[in-house]
């Protein structure tokens, strides 16, 4: 597919320490492993989506676990044992870029999506994990079918603060897309828009959310500033990777609270 | 004729107005564009040996006050917009401080520092004779929308260009528009050579669209290439090591990398533009002469010891000012806004890696953001010792905890306006408006 040998090497986490794509040994595991899957980070990850990773692998650290972070390459293998992925936004040419990979593992992430693992998808692959995406010229390209959307390409974009009400509390993020997003008929929304445009700026609904999967369009990115939504996921995934349920350690997230109450203050009138 | 009097008469009377309160420089450039849509082709129709746009998302300000320098230190008279407000207004405003009545600019060259969007806006009034384009990076993209959109624009710049074009040939973003300029456009390039490419990741973007067929250009001898021997000297190399023609060895007072960068592009460019007069004597003694545009690495002495305010407005840019500055441990604050003119998306911070603070810790976060801008550096365990969005009272805070010591404050754009109008009440700082040089 190229001939640059870039495209295998995996991009730099700011923040996240050395080596955090190796598995500890038994002895530092902590209360047990958990295997991060990014999908596409070179592709997909524009809009600082990087950070909702090291949100997760440093949160699974300080609930006492261990993560492992692993960055998913078109054209690589996919890793064995996934407990939670992410997914973010790109532009067209990337999106492009990913499109036959994701074609390739399409079965195993409608199998681990079935099966309940957790999953943040962002933007462009909140767009690729719905039934279709159809361009302004009207041609359909297929997506993935997890969840129940269709996104229809648009002239105009929704750019914009976004403040939401979700099950994990209010939500605030950036959103910043030219599709308009519909629900399918038994689709559940991820969240309520209470300020912003959400999926299409008309039904006041915002993402989507099927089993353990959430799609959304809010960058931000979505988790450090909205805590409790990082913790479902990391309590979801810590169930998979351990079989038992989440233990978690209390955090201080007083100034993500500071972060979002103040975008709520600003935004919602 | 009368109508574009009227309109340098109130661009003038909006100016005056304005800097009196002490802000604002596209304000008056807006009157004047309101009452004489044709003020700029008007105003540029005689000057006679170019037009030059300066367009990319990082380095136009450093760039521009370099080119201009080298240029006047061959005696040429040069209009430019030297206030870093880039978009047309903000040409507009500039231009009104030198006009005459009759509206017509006198100087030989203009140079003229435009955004993306704003230097295509430009050329469908005014088509420029050369454009010099410096790269793409993410840059409020609640703006551009995309990095692919903000290269198309500068390949549509391009193609309005009627003379000749000098690009990065180290950004396969810039590289690749050579194939877009009309025929008998000269395309010329600026880079790094090849002994230091290995530090291109530290200040460019990924080009991701490398399943096609480009192959990079190779440079020639009229190709300026930056060799650096430390961190601010160097030389420009054209043509074959030991062959060719090369500017330097010199020291800029700017430091990093990327000044070198900008100082190569502008005398690639200067030499496109002045063919056989161009001097590397010359070239050498204006480049040593630039100080830092403000907010780039700008130095406000209080109380005996600097205070550095850098400007900092996308991952790339944040990214070489950590590099830059980030080394030597002064007492730092992080203010950021979100209004229009700073990109209200936040998230590109999560794209900057903060580690080089960590261990000096940072100790006041700012701005309307300012909450955002601490919880990011939590992310990258960088200890924060206060979190204050009144810019005023973080800045008085700041001040006030770090008395006797160096100092530096990284800002985005309306923070550093705020901050600056706060310090120049209180110390000697240059007016925005018209910069000392």
């Amino acid at each position: 597919m190229s001939n640059l040998p870039l495209q295998d090497v995996d991009v730099h986490i700011p923040g996240e320490p050395e080596g955090s794509a190796r598995v500890p040994s038994a002895d530092r595991a902590g209360k047990g492993v958990i295997n991060l899957v990014h999908l596409y980070p070179r592709e997909m990850s524009i809009y600082g989506d990087l950070g909702n990773t090291r949100c997760l692998a440093a949160r699974i650290r300080r609930h006492g676990y261990s993560p492992v972070v692993h960055q998913h390459h078109p054209g690589a293998q996919f890793p064995a044992e996934p407990h939670l992925l992410v997914g973010g936004g790109g532009q067209d040419s990337g999106q492009v870029r990913v499109e036959a990979d994701l074609e390739h593992i399409g079965d195993r992430l409608r199998e681990l999506a079935e099966g309940g693992t957790p999953m943040l998808m962002i933007c462009g692959m909140y767009q690729l994990f719905g039934n279709a995406f159809i361009t302004v010229e009207g041609q359909r390209l297929p997506g993935l079918g997890i969840l129940d959307v269709t996104t229809q390409g648009n002239a105009k974009r929704m750019i914009g603060p976004v403040v939401l009400d979700t099950e994990f509390g209010e939500v605030v993020g950036y959103e910043n897309h030219s599709g308009s997003t519909t629900l399918g008929a038994g689709q559940a929304p991820f969240g309520t828009v209470r300020a912003g445009f959400g999926n299409n700026g008309s039904d006041r609904t915002e993402g989507a959310r099927m089993n353990n999967v959430v799609g959304s369009y809010l960058h931000g990115p979505i988790l450090p500033a909205n805590p409790a939504l990082a913790d479902a996921l990391i309590a979801l995934a810590a169930e998979k990777a351990t079989g038992r349920p989440f233990e978690p350690v209390s955090q201080d997230d007083a100034v993500a609270d500071q972060a979002r109450m103040r975008q709520v203050r600003r935004l919602v009138k | 004729m009368l109508r574009t009097t009227a309109a340098v008469v109130a661009g003038k009377a909006a100016r005056a107005a304005s800097r009196l309160r002490g802000g604002g420089s596209a304000l008056p450039g807006l009157v004047a564009e309101k009452v004489d849509p044709g003020f700029l082709s008007h105003a540029l129709a005689d000057v006679p040996r170019g037009i030059v746009v300066v367009s990319g998302t990082n380095g136009k300000t450093t760039t521009t006050k370099m080119l201009v320098a080298v240029l006047r230190g061959h005696g040429l008279g040069v209009f430019t917009n030297p206030t870093g407000s880039n978009f047309t207004r903000g040409v507009i405003s500039s231009m009104l401080g030198e006009l005459p009545m009759g509206g017509r600019l006198k100087a030989d060259m203009a140079v003229l520092e435009l955004d993306e969007a704003h230097a295509l806006k430009f050329a469908a009034a005014v088509r420029p004779t050369h454009a010099l384009l410096l790269n793409v990076a993410r840059d409020q993209l609640d703006r551009f929308a995309e990095i692919d959109h903000t290269a198309q624009l500068l390949a549509s710049l391009a193609e309005q260009t009627t003379t000749g074009v000098v690009l990065n040939i180290d950004d396969s973003f810039i590289s690749r528009i050579r194939d877009r300029v009309a025929d008998g456009v000269a395309v010329r390039y600026f880079g790094v050579d090849a002994s230091i490419a290995d530090r291109l990741p530290e200040i460019q973007e990924q080009d991701v669209r490398f399943d096609d067929d480009f192959v990079p250009p190779k440079p020639g001898a009229d190709d300026g290439l930056l060799k650096p021997s430390d961190e601010r000297t160097f030389e420009v190399l054209f043509g074959e090591p030991g062959s060719g023609q090369h500017v330097g060895p010199l020291e800029l007072q700017q430091r990093g990398l990327a000044a070198m960068i900008n100082a190569t592009a502008a005398t690639t460019a200067a030499r496109m533009l002045l063919g056989d007069e161009f001097d590397a004597a010359r070239a050498e003694a204006a480049l040593r002469a630039v100080t830092p545009p403000f907010g780039r690495g700008e130095v406000v002495m209080v109380d005996g010891q600097p205070l550095e305010l850098v400007l900092v407005k996308n991952p790339a840019g944040f990214t070489v000012a950590l590099g830059t500055y980030g080394s030597t441990p002064v007492s730092t604050m992080i203010a950021i806004n979100d209004n229009y003119a700073d990109g209200r998306d936040v998230s590109w911070l999560y794209d900057v890696s903060f580690e080089s603070l960590r261990e000096q810790g940072v100790a006041m976060t700012s701005g309307v953001r300012a909450y955002d801008m601490a919880l990011r550096l939590q992310y990258d365990d960088v200890s924060v010792d206060a979190i204050e969005p009144d810019l005023e009272e973080a800045l008085d805070a700041f001040l006030a905890a770090h008395h006797g010591q160096p100092m530096r404050i990284f800002c985005t754009y309306t923070a550093m306006m705020s901050l600056r109008r706060v310090l120049a009440a209180r110390y000697d700082l240059p007016d925005i408006g018209e910069e000392a040089s």
